[in-house]
């Protein structure tokens, strides 16, 4: 199984720190997937145009092709003007339609105010089911005040996530059961 | 009709290859791009002999692809075939110099005794910019000036034309002429709306490529194209119109998409980054859909359903995408030829 892990932000380390958490979680979980950890503000950003995310070429390309490749992924942000940050939005952009079909993806927000709940509700959930993605239905949204100095010290946000990674993969073995029974009724 | 069509000839069947080099899914194997032009050149004589009407070769810069020089072996084609239509499919019209690609595919119709045609594409990928010194903000533009530069040349022996791509054209002489004075030359769309009214505005024949979905869904594009034509003056009776699509035989149905699924998703996912949704694929064993997958008598009834839904003068089959190895593609080459082509003609002929 291909795993990848977003921490989508162009600055700050709270996000990659639960990211981290999560990576953590599914190498504890199920071992022997194949892990790719992408932090947004460690690559090269280039403004998606709408052309074949092939032709970008360097850390775009890179980056695109691994999330075509996966099977499960995680996502995670910190809210911006109660939205999701450009950065991530534009790796999405760099994608083709239904790049997402058959991936189970999760969403981990972090926020500096509980305001923000409904973020990955509103902003980050249509993104993904147009993409035709299967979204865990929960999501871990984490305040600021979990953290100290980019860590969770919050042992109840460091279960969820948990969960979380588990809910991920659980789902992804289901889309991979759901893809041999289609295989059954068609034939093919 | 424009470039000798006519609506009470039989429906055309041709094919044609977007001159991919991938591997074969099954083994992982590659033949090499000797071999694989080879092949395509080979292919082509077949189906002169098959007694299809046309052939055409594809242009691509990409990786996995061999027609980075697709007139050069549309030229080979010319020489080694003695009846079949041959053309490209399609040519980059928007990163080559028109003048050129007039010159070269006139000349390769005298090679061919008149036998030639050009299908003006856009390119689908943007690769072909940067290698050859274009701006991708160019796009449309370049597409669009190009395209009229090329049919500006086929109506004109002497050319006065100014634009902004290109060096202006002062009584230039362009030459050698095709044999018969004019190449046709198609617009080829993919499935936007705006394309096939572009097309129609031009008056240009219109060359439709369709990876799948409901053969409705195309059926708009015509109309769409035909009632620009009209607006603009022109006269859609008098325009040709093509299609072309995927194409696959098997024993049944089934067996045909089980044998064609691993050659084109991987192929598209190894080419374009993206491979084919099964369950659309699957869609191939509706008689509504576009995608000319199947039993052969089911293909047939596919073809005659869309030529009646579409009002097409010709149908293009791609049936080698993705590593299909050459054996197979004879068969069907064959089988074209003898079951199919056959059973078209004598249903379209009036």
């Amino acid at each position: 199984m291909n795993t990848v892990l977003i921490a989508g932000s162009n600055t700050g380390r709270k996000t990659r720190g639960a990211i981290d958490i999560a990576a953590a979680a599914l190498e504890e979980i199920e071992s022997h997937v194949n892990l790719q950890i992408f932090d947004l503000k460690e690559i090269d950003h280039q403004l998606a145009d709408g052309r074949n995310y092939l032709d970008y070429g360097g850390d775009m390309t890179e980056i695109a092709s691994a999330i075509m490749q996966a099977d499960a992924i995680v996502i995670g942000f910190p809210v911006f003007q109660a939205g999701i940050p450009a950065a991530l939005k534009n790796v999405l952009d760099l994608l083709p339609r239904r790049a997402l079909l058959n991936k189970s993806v999760s969403i981990i927000v972090t926020a500096g105010s509980n305001y923000h709940q409904l973020v990955a509700e509103y902003q980050l959930r249509p993104i993904l089911n147009y993409l035709k993605a299967h979204v865990v239905p929960s999501y871990v949204f984490i305040n600021e005040r979990h953290f100290d100095g980019g860590k969770i010290i919050s042992d109840d946000v460091k279960l969820r996530i948990h969960d979380l990674v588990m809910d991920t993969l659980l789902l992804s073995h289901g889309l991979e059961a759901m893809e041999k029974k289609e295989e059954d009724f068609l034939g093919f | 009709m424009l470039y000798g069509f006519s609506k009470e000839a039989p429906l055309e069947i041709g094919m044609y290859t977007l001159s991919d080099h991938l591997p074969n899914p099954h083994t992982g194997d590659r033949i090499s791009a000797q071999e694989r032009i080879n092949e395509i050149i080979e292919l082509a004589k077949l189906a002169d002999q098959a007694g299809l009407d046309f052939f055409g070769v594809g242009e691509s810069h990409q990786t996995y692809f061999v027609g980075q020089a697709h007139s050069i072996i549309i030229s080979a084609i010319a020489q080694a075939t003695e009846n079949i239509k041959i053309g490209s499919a399609a040519s980059i019209v928007s990163t080559a110099d028109p003048v050129r690609l007039y010159e070269d595919f006139a000349t390769i119709d005298l090679i061919s005794d008149g036998r030639t045609e050009i299908i003006a594409g856009r390119a689908s990928r943007l690769g072909v910019f940067e290698l050859l010194g274009y701006k991708t903000e160019d796009y449309e533009a370049l597409y669009e000036e190009r395209f009229a530069l090329l049919n500006e040349i086929n109506d004109n022996e002497v050319v006065n034309w100014e634009g902004d791509y290109r060096a202006s054209l002062e009584n230039a002489v362009i030459l050698p002429r095709p044999k018969n004075n004019k190449l046709p030359i198609w617009r080829a769309i993919g499935g936007h709306m705006s394309s096939a009214e572009k097309a129609g505005r031009a008056g240009v024949p219109l060359y439709l490529a369709h990876l799948g979905g409901t053969t409705e869904s195309y059926v708009k594009l015509f109309d769409a194209y035909r009632e620009a034509a009209e607006d603009a003056g022109h006269h859609p009776e008098e325009l040709p119109t093509a299609t072309g699509g995927l194409f696959y035989l098997g024993e049944s149905n089934k067996a045909a998409m089980k044998e064609s699924y691993p050659y084109i998703n991987n192929g598209m996912m190894m080419s374009n980054g993206a491979g084919f949704p099964k369950s659309a694929f699957a869609k191939a064993d509706n008689l509504d859909t576009a995608i000319n997958i199947g039993e052969v008598n089911f293909v047939i009834d596919k073809i005659l359903d869309q030529h009646e839904r579409f009002g097409n003068q010709r149908y293009s089959a791609q049936l080698d995408f993705g590593g299909v190895p050459f054996k197979r593609q004879m068969e069907m080459v064959e089988i074209i030829g003898e079951k199919i082509i056959p059973v078209i003609k004598e249903a379209t002929s009036l």
